[in-house]
């Protein structure tokens, strides 16, 4: 079996690749950190991998707009070897600050152009903020996404994420074929107002996949949830069910909901590239 | 040509920013605006075909989704209605603007590379009606700081980006050796050099013996340091100190070396093993694990601040940041900690000192840079607190502090003969000029025109691709020695590593942000974001190649030359030819007098009562005590995902913590704790007891969370007013006793720390100090931070321990604050008491006896089992006859309120109480109550009445709502 290969790819200000990194390796396969630029002056090719992944920070400053410049270079420097990428049936992730550069470079909600057709703007509360958030995930056909439980409980951390569509027609293609991957809610289930919903975003919209659910882009960090002491309450595990602990199962022990995001990912190349 | 372009949120899209100010308008007390749009404004520079700048607006600066553009041409305001007012603000020539460089960037990106320059300005629409007075009080309290930033003209383009004048040398030299004292004072005070005479004629007489004049650049050299910010004169100098009445008496005594007899002193004799670099280094370094060790250092930015809260407290947490890279050969740095003190937010406006922001801007403004800083760089602050007093209007107070990890063969550095210097990072600009000496003379009500050059404001993504690039050129080994450009910029970072060998530096070869810098400018300027590494010459190819990818500046300026001077050059002129020996050693021994004589302050008269439900109210919403979340949540304290026990806990997540813990490396479950202890209030009975109650707050916050005495490492941060005052330094002489004391009997050792004098605000010649205060920083290494407990109640039925006793120590308790009162019997430390107290909460808390621990401090034990029962969500029954206490005449507001040291609040099971009773054997400790699932909060006094009631949920919206801004 062919080990899975994870480009975590950075670039001036991305400062969530290490985290990144480590729980792809804590979920069976070997990451690599990679610098933007050995992308485009052709010393690395996205060849060599079968997940890139795109981490949280502020790529050039949050400068202009969140994740604009970063996703100019995707769009106008590594466009023809991203859609190879993609169409060799190949996964991406975007968290936070990477999720804010696949929508702006058009890769989600996703269509032939890359148009954008959504975006994330500043929080209604006008400021960053960070804090644990309840999530649900209606069922869908993300692949980064499967086996987990109803209610997951990860941290958000950012000023700009209040997703919105350029007009209803996208909002409404993106329920229709099931790409709404994650919605703020509370702890028990029921989408709510803020601080659940921690930014305002339309239909408390927190992660979507594209057409094909191989690239998923989400607000909250599944990556510092890879262990059960990352849990705010972590002092108190014994837990009742629905505050998204001790949901996920493998081999009948509790897997943190963040780890189980990147073992899907995992697994998922193993099986299927 | 230029092009202003004009980005506003479509109709329908929530303008957040326009809707915050429309909010602060009204806060201003100005009720008539309706309405504040906000747009962006960029002007570019260059000569653009036209579809070029369409592709510019849309592909690059527009969110097609949801904000329109505009190209504007000429009068462009002529659609402004009645009762519109715009207010744009641009920043100042030569104030760095970090967006530009990466709207150049994303310009490239689009192939276009006609474009010269890019200038971006806010533009604010107000509407509603509002007299020219009240716009211009909107603009300058709200909308721009004009030591950086200036308003636009709203009716015109603006006559494009303001170009510097260019530079030709010229070598300036101040005729020093022929001046008489007059003469020598006021060349000190009209060069800003905030030298004394008698440092003055030391160096006329240097000059004297080697029979030439100094350049500007020799004397502002000497001038960075030989200043109190760099070379701590106060604390290395003599003082005759002379004290009255105080307890315990220090004598009348003369002392060599305040820093050696008291902080360092301590470390000394300890002599820890497990202490890796103290007193030398960026930071203080002690061990982590087999492979690594930690740093830590906290700085203060207080000047800065005072005068743009932004930009100084940006480049406050960039400056300890870069403390932490600049230990040994490169730290990683992994938390940052921020502590603040501020007049309170809801000042009258007529009490703010003249030439003064109100607190609640600066506020507002330190919190922002900080967390633009801090989150920027991906580096969780995890740690804090916030304390007010109306003597810090003038003057507030911003500590930052950073924690790094490094591999233990990365820990020292040495620079050797033959090394180049290498200048990393950012360019260098005219900004934060005379920031060190600056920073060494007090503040006054014309500080903000006077020392102007000194603020500017960060970019932490420069710093972020730097830290990048370091680490990697340390793990190949590439360079010899690094520090970074602080205060004093080039000049003291290169002074200090060339101290020894010497070093020649070609002042031309520092890459400018802009031309027109003098050779003086290029050498004293603070331009942030700068490193400087030593790399002997045979690495500099692979070096500058490291950083080249990653679009980092690198360039090589001189080198380290083994002839023990300081030796300058600009265009082959010889700027600066100075001896190491004297430039580091040839400061004037300082003697000062020093003076204590102990106070006595008021007795507060408070009148027999039976209920104390609306004393804790108020305690719960003293601006010192309440809810800080506020700020908290705008900080990232979950990046690098390493927080264990963070700052805000609880069942909703925002109970108060008391340390942290992080875990800084994946593969391993030690951890890291980090808590501060700080309490002006006690200083103002006696800076002594402060010191102690300091160090004692900070290391049981340690143990709250499940640490233990055994290997902590403490700082000190003091921030004083002028040591020129006998008065004032009198208080920071007992200080310093009082940490000496309270760390030689705990067995902590000071492994770094700072100071900063002349906090005092003046305002025509009348000046008011702040409040002595002291800053102790606690470090600790947790073998297994599973076994960490947070400060929240967890479950009904669980039983409630008071651990540590409760003495009539009210004196300077916030208690008596809420009568205008300071009082006399001010919280001592029984050391002894202490240690066994905290030895065996640590025993229990190994053992996982403990469900909750909560210290005891601000407020006392009421406010600490209060914020115990809201933060679980539980009720509480307590009975206070059952706590330990002694000489309190029976009194149950003295036993709420009272804020005595060592104290602990914990939370055990039923199940696990013989047990702890057993550990605790020996100690004060008192099972008071239980947790309840009714929400009620309900305590019994002495005479077993119920002298206290309250449902937590009130209690806790008491506590939340002062900063729910």
């Amino acid at each position: 079996m062919p080990s899975t290969k994870v480009c975590v790819l950075r670039s001036a200000g991305t400062n969530c690749d290490q985290e990144t990194a480590a729980a792809f390796s804590l979920a069976g396969a070997r990451a690599e950190l990679l610098h933007i630029n050995s992308l485009v002056s052709g010393a690395r090719t996205l060849d060599d991998f079968h997940i890139l992944a795109l981490p949280g920070g502020f790529s050039y400053g949050d400068d202009i707009a969140s994740g604009k410049i970063f996703a100019n270079e995707l769009r106008f420097k590594l466009a023809d070897a991203l859609r190879k990428f993609i169409d060799e049936g190949k996964l991406i992730i975007g968290i936070c600050n990477g999720f804010q550069i696949l929508v702006k470079s058009g890769l989600l909600p996703g269509n032939k152009q890359w148009d954008q057709e959504a975006s994330l703007i500043i929080n209604d509360s006008a400021k960053f903020e960070a804090r644990w958030v309840y999530l649900t995930g209606p069922a869908g056909r993300c692949v980064w996404t499967k086996g987990l439980e109803k209610i997951i409980y990860l941290p958000v951390a950012h000023g700009e994420g209040k997703f919105v569509t350029r007009d209803k027609d996208v909002l409404n293609r993106l329920k229709k074929n099931k790409q709404i991957v994650f919605q703020y809610c509370d702890a028990q289930g029921k989408i709510s107002g803020y601080p659940d919903n921690p930014n305002g975003s339309l239909e408390s919209i927190a992660g979507i996949t594209d057409s094909t659910g191989r690239i998923l882009g989400l607000m909250p960090h599944p990556e510092r949830h890879i262990f059960s002491a990352q849990h705010p309450r972590n002092g108190n595990l014994k837990s009742k069910s629905g505050d998204g602990l001790w949901l996920c199962q493998e081999d009948g022990k509790p897997l943190p909901p963040g780890l189980q995001i990147f073992k899907n990912g995992v697994k998922y190349v193993k099986e299927k590239l | 040509m230029q092009y202003k372009i004009e980005v506003v949120d479509k109709p329908g899209i929530f303008d957040a920013v326009g809707q915050g100010v429309s909010k602060d308008i009204f806060d201003l007390g100005i009720a008539s605006v309706k309405e504040v749009r906000f747009i962006q404004v960029y002007t570019l520079e260059g000569n653009l075909a036209g579809g070029q700048v369409l592709s510019i607006c849309q592909e690059l600066l527009t969110d097609k989704v949801a904000q329109d553009y505009k190209i504007l041409s000429g009068q462009s305001n002529n659609y402004l209605k009645a009762n519109q007012h715009i207010v744009e603000v641009a920043y100042n020539p030569g104030v760095m603007d970090p967006v530009e460089a990466s709207v150049l960037k994303g310009i490239q990106d689009l192939g276009i590379s006609s474009v010269d320059s890019v200038k971006t300005a806010k533009k604010y629409i107000i509407f509603g009606k509002l007299s020219p007075a009240q716009l211009k009080t909107i603009s300058e309290k709200l909308l721009y700081n004009k030591l950086i930033q200036h308003v636009v003209s709203p009716s015109l383009v603006e006559g494009g980006t303001k170009h510097l004048p260019g530079y030709r040398f010229n070598l300036i030299t101040i005729d020093l050796i022929r001046a008489t004292d007059a003469k020598l004072s006021e060349i000190s005070k009209k060069g800003q050099l905030f030298l004394n005479l008698n440092e003055m004629r030391q160096i006329r007489d240097y000059f004297r013996k080697i029979k030439r004049n100094p350049t500007d650049c020799e004397l502002e050299t000497i001038a960075q340091t030989w200043s109190e910010h760099c070379y701590h004169k106060t604390f290395r100098g003599n003082i005759t100190y002379k004290e009255s009445k105080a307890t315990p008496a220090l004598g009348n005594i003369t002392i060599k070396n305040l820093l050696k007899s008291t902080i360092m002193k301590v470390t000394k004799e300890l002599n820890k093993e497990w202490c890796v670099s103290v007193f030398k280094d960026n930071s203080g370094v002690i061990k982590f694990d087999k492979d690594n060790n930690i740093c830590f250092k906290v700085e203060t930015h207080n000047h800065p601040s005072a005068l743009e809260p932004f930009g100084g407290a940006n480049t406050g947490i960039g400056g300890v940041i870069r403390d932490s890279m600049g230990t040994g050969l490169g730290a990683k740095p992994i938390l940052n900690s921020d502590i603040f003190c501020f007049a309170p937010p809801d000042l009258a406006f007529n009490k703010v000192p003249v030439g003064s922001l109100h607190p609640k801007r600066v506020m507002k403004g330190v919190v922002s840079g900080v967390r633009d800083y801090g989150n920027k760089m991906g580096i969780p602050t995890v740690n804090g607190a916030i304390l007010f007093h109306e003597h810090f209007a003038g003057n507030p107070l911003v500590y930052c502090g950073t924690v790094g990890i490094i591999p233990k063969d990365k820990s020292f550095k040495q620079t050797n003969k033959g090394d180049l210097i290498v200048v990393v990072g950012g360019s260098t600009g005219r900004d934060g000029i005379h920031g060190a000496t600056f920073s060494s003379g007090e503040l006054t009500h014309e500080s903000e025109t006077v020392s102007s050059g000194a603020v500017q404001i960060g970019n932490p993504i420069e710093e972020k691709k730097v830290l990048d690039t370091i680490l990697q050129a340390r793990d190949q080994n590439l360079y010899t020695a690094i520090t970074d450009c602080g205060a004093g910029g080039l000049s003291s970072a290169v002074g200090e590593m060339g101290a020894e060998l010497g070093a020649k530096v070609y002042l031309d070869k520092v890459p400018l942000k802009y031309s027109g810098l003098s050779y003086m400018e290029i050498w004293i300027s603070e331009s942030q974001e700068r490193m400087v590494i030593s790399v002997p010459p045979k690495n500099i190819d692979q070096l500058i190649a490291v950083f080249a990818n990653e679009n980092v500046n690198a360039a090589v300026i001189g080198e380290f030359t083994g002839s023990r001077r300081l030796e300058l050059y600009y265009q082959d002129n010889l700027v600066c030819d100075l001896a190491m020996q004297f430039l580091h050693e040839g400061i004037p021994q300082i003697a000062k007098k020093a003076v204590y004589i102990q106070s006595k302050h008021r007795e507060p008269k408070i009148t027999a009562k039976k209920n104390f439900t609306a004393d804790l109210l108020k305690l719960l919403a003293h601006y010192d005590i309440c809810s800080k979340e506020w700020v908290v949540r705008q900080y990232d304290h979950e990046v690098q995902g390493g927080s264990i026990i963070k700052p805000l806990v609880g069942l909703q997540n925002d109970g108060p913590s008391d340390a942290s813990v992080t875990k800084p490396l994946f593969n391993s479950n030690k951890g890291i704790i980090i808590s501060n202890g700080i309490n002006f209030r006690f200083g103002f009975i006696d800076p002594y007891w402060m010191a102690a109650s300091c160090i004692d707050e900070a290391l049981r916050q340690i143990i709250s969370v499940g640490g233990s005495l055994k290997e902590i490492a403490i700082l000190d941060n003091f921030c004083w007013g002028n040591p020129d005052k006998p008065d004032r330094l009198g208080g920071l002489v007992r200080a310093a006793y009082g940490c000496y004391a309270a760390a030689k009997a705990y067995g902590v050792p000071f492994i770094s720390g700072k100071d900063s004098f002349y906090n005092e605000f003046s305002v025509h010649g009348k000046s008011t100090p702040i409040p002595g205060t002291l800053l102790i920083s606690a470090i600790s290494v947790m073998e297994d931070v599973r076994k960490a407990v947070s400060m929240y109640a967890k479950e009904a039925g669980n039983l409630i321990y008071i651990v540590g006793n409760t003495r009539d120590e009210l004196g300077g308790s916030h208690y008596y604050d809420l009568y205008q009162a300071v009082g006399n019997n001010v919280p001592k430390v029984y050391y002894e008491e202490a240690k066994k107290t905290f030895s065996a909460l640590s025993k229990a808390t190994e053992k996982g006896l403990v469900k909750a621990m909560h210290d005891c401090s601000d407020g006392g034990l009421a406010v600490a089992l209060a914020e115990m029962a809201f933060s679980g969500g539980l009720g509480m029954e307590i009975f206070l006859a059952e706590a330990p206490y002694s000489s309190l005449d029976k009194r149950n507001d003295f036993l709420l309120f009272s804020e005595s040291n060592s104290r602990f609040v914990v939370e055990v099971e039923k199940a696990k109480q013989k047990e702890f009773e057993k550990i605790l054997k020996g100690n004060f400790f008192g099972l008071v109550g239980c947790l309840t699932k009714k929400p009620d909060f309900k305590i019994f006094g002495l005479d077993g009445k119920v002298c206290l009631d309250a449902n937590i949920n009130k209690l806790k919206e008491s506590w939340r709502e002062p900063l729910k801004w």
